[in-house]
């Protein structure tokens, strides 16, 4: 089931929180949500979650609209809000069937699927505990739990991994990473290493705008532009070598790396590739290569691109 | 239908975790009970086998114990974020109201028919009017679901349990006593509408055992604009103070 948002508007009072944003998720996709705080992830989320409707746009999961006919969107829906917000008083095994039940899961059906959600999520040691006892990651877990218990077609996730140990984020990334070979999936998450790792594409908004989409790498070459290089040379002297490397015709800038005397970053011009040069350069003057390796802008880098001038 | 059960099973749980339904049992049959038997205008100085003293009693200890019922149905939830999972479950926002509503008041239902005994009691010491008896519980029902559907009114429009409780209170006492008041002190039209604003004239007039649909329609009225009032607040979706 794919989900289809199509130039959204949401303002509270005088402010816009979401300004016209449109994407689209495809089915068997798993797509990242990135954006600083106030940024109108949360607001899209709810908006696609017929929590409350657009100011203006639609929003269709499966052709389906959230504006029209939200009751039959949200059957199809799993999701796990911000703050994981659960009844504390209930026990976990309670408040499952209750969430079965009111999803519309067949009653034969409700155990199996309790058990089933129980077992995926690690939660068999606890199952009788009250939830308001567990720690905050078997919390976690059992708003994980929730979200999936109907085997929902799309699945809306904000910050699923926040309060687990870094086994259990390793088991709901490949979970999530699972589900998402057939299903659709929204994540929301600040943590960006998790998003690469987990996510097939990536949408960045800020400011109410959407301000880019597309997967990890093609983001990284669409900020990067400009190769740049890592070098290490020996055997020379390196005033000598800083020139020779400036008078490489595609180089278009030269930096002493502070950690290593012998090590330069060299950053060719824009579109140039200056590899093969610098190895030349070496074997001209007989220095040794030690090292050469392509800075690979980090993901962090380029969300601070995209966002920090809106 | 089914949708407003499980709604409606999942809050009549929760009282019952929560002790609020035992507190709020225990109290009303502890109080109700001491001013019917034992203290004031009690069966044995009445020295009558009916229950009118009761139901004066149960009239005005509902009136603060049912604010307190339904003070966390909605202010609980919205303090806690789980209103934001319960509407984005398959639900309608009427569905929610009504079982929440339910759910109140199946628990008045299970209070006052714990004070059957009183009742028995009384048929034993002498001739009971049945009718009366039965009217009178009838009229506790009608009135429990008004003040239910204002308490959950109160309940959706703060994310405060205390300020829901007040305000639920602060809106009852206008039916439980002001309205009655000005009626008794007013002449014509204006007199004539303000008594028939009070829940007290169609609790009594249903306490002596008399039905009218006048009074039917009052307390369907009351409990309607608060149904209303409620989903209105509910579909806002301003749910974060």
């Amino acid at each position: 089931m794919e989900v289809c948002v199509e130039s959204i508007s949401k303002s509270y009072g005088f402010q816009k929180a979401v300004d016209n944003i449109s994407f689209r998720v495809n089915q068997g996709e798993i797509v990242g949500f990135l954006g600083p705080n106030g940024a109108g992830k949360t607001t899209t989320m709810k908006i696609i979650t017929c929590f409350m409707p657009p100011d203006e746009g639609n929003v269709t999961v499966g052709g389906m609209s959230v504006v029209t006919n939200p009751e039959e969107v949200k059957k199809h829906i799993g999701y796990l809000p911000e703050s994981n917000p659960l009844y504390k008083e209930m026990a976990i095994i309670d408040y499952l069937a209750f969430a079965a039940e009111i999803q519309g899961v067949p009653r034969d059906k409700i155990r199996e699927r309790i058990f089933g959600m129980i077992q995926v999520c690690g939660l068999k040691s606890e199952k009788h505990k009250k939830i308001g006892e567990l720690s905050k990651g078997y919390q976690q877990r059992v708003g994980l739990a929730q979200a999936m218990i109907h085997d929902p077609e799309v699945l809306i996730l904000d910050e699923p991994t926040s309060g687990l140990d870094p086994n259990q984020i390793v088991e709901i990334r490949e979970l999530i990473r699972r589900i998402g070979r057939e299903k659709t999936v929204i994540m929301c998450s600040h943590i960006l290493a998790e998003v690469e790792a987990t996510c097939d594409r990536i949408v960045i908004i800020s400011g109410g705008k959407l301000v880019a989409d597309g997967t990890s790498t093609s983001l990284r070459k669409q900020a990067q532009g400009k190769e740049i290089l890592k070098v290490r040379i020996e055997d020379g002297d390196r005033n000598a070598i800083y020139n020779a490397l400036r008078g490489i015709d595609s180089v278009e800038l030269v930096d002493f790396l502070p950690d290593h005397t012998q090590s330069f970053e060299v950053q060719s011009k824009a579109g140039a590739n200056s590899r093969r040069s610098v190895f030349k350069l070496c074997v001209d003057n007989n220095w040794a290569l030690t090292e050469m390796t392509p800075v690979e802008r980090k993901l962090e880098e380029v969300f601070r691109d995209l966002t920090i001038n809106t | 239908m089914n949708k407003i059960w499980i709604i409606t099973k999942r809050e009549l749980r929760s009282f019952f975790n929560s002790l609020m339904a035992y507190v709020m049992i225990v109290l009303f049959l502890g109080f109700s009970g001491f001013f019917t038997w034992i203290f004031g205008n009690d069966i044995f100085l009445v020295n009558q086998a009916s229950l009118q003293s009761f139901f004066g009693i149960a009239f005005w200890s509902l009136f603060f114990f049912i604010p307190a019922v339904t003070m966390g149905l909605l202010a609980d939830e919205r303090k806690s974020g789980t209103i934001e999972l319960l509407v984005t479950k398959p639900v309608s926002d009427w569905q929610i109201v009504i079982g929440k509503f339910l759910a109140a008041f199946l628990l008045i239902c299970i209070t006052l028919a714990l004070t059957f005994p009183y009742y028995i009691s009384v048929a034993g010491i002498g001739k009971i009017d049945h009718g009366a008896v039965w009217m009178g519980y009838l009229g506790l029902l009608f009135m429990s679901a008004c003040y239910i559907s204002i308490g959950l009114f109160a309940s959706s429009i703060t994310g405060n349990q205390i300020v829901a409780f007040l305000i639920a209170l602060f809106i009852g006492i206008f039916f439980q006593l002001v309205f009655g008041l000005i009626g008794s002190g007013s002449l014509g039209l204006f007199g004539g509408l303000m008594n028939y604003l009070s829940i007290g004239t169609h609790f009594e007039s249903m306490a002596r055992g008399v039905i009218d649909s006048k009074d039917v329609i009052f307390f369907l009225s009351i409990i309607f604009l608060g149904l209303t009032g409620t989903e209105l607040a509910l579909s806002k979706r301003n749910l974060f103070n």
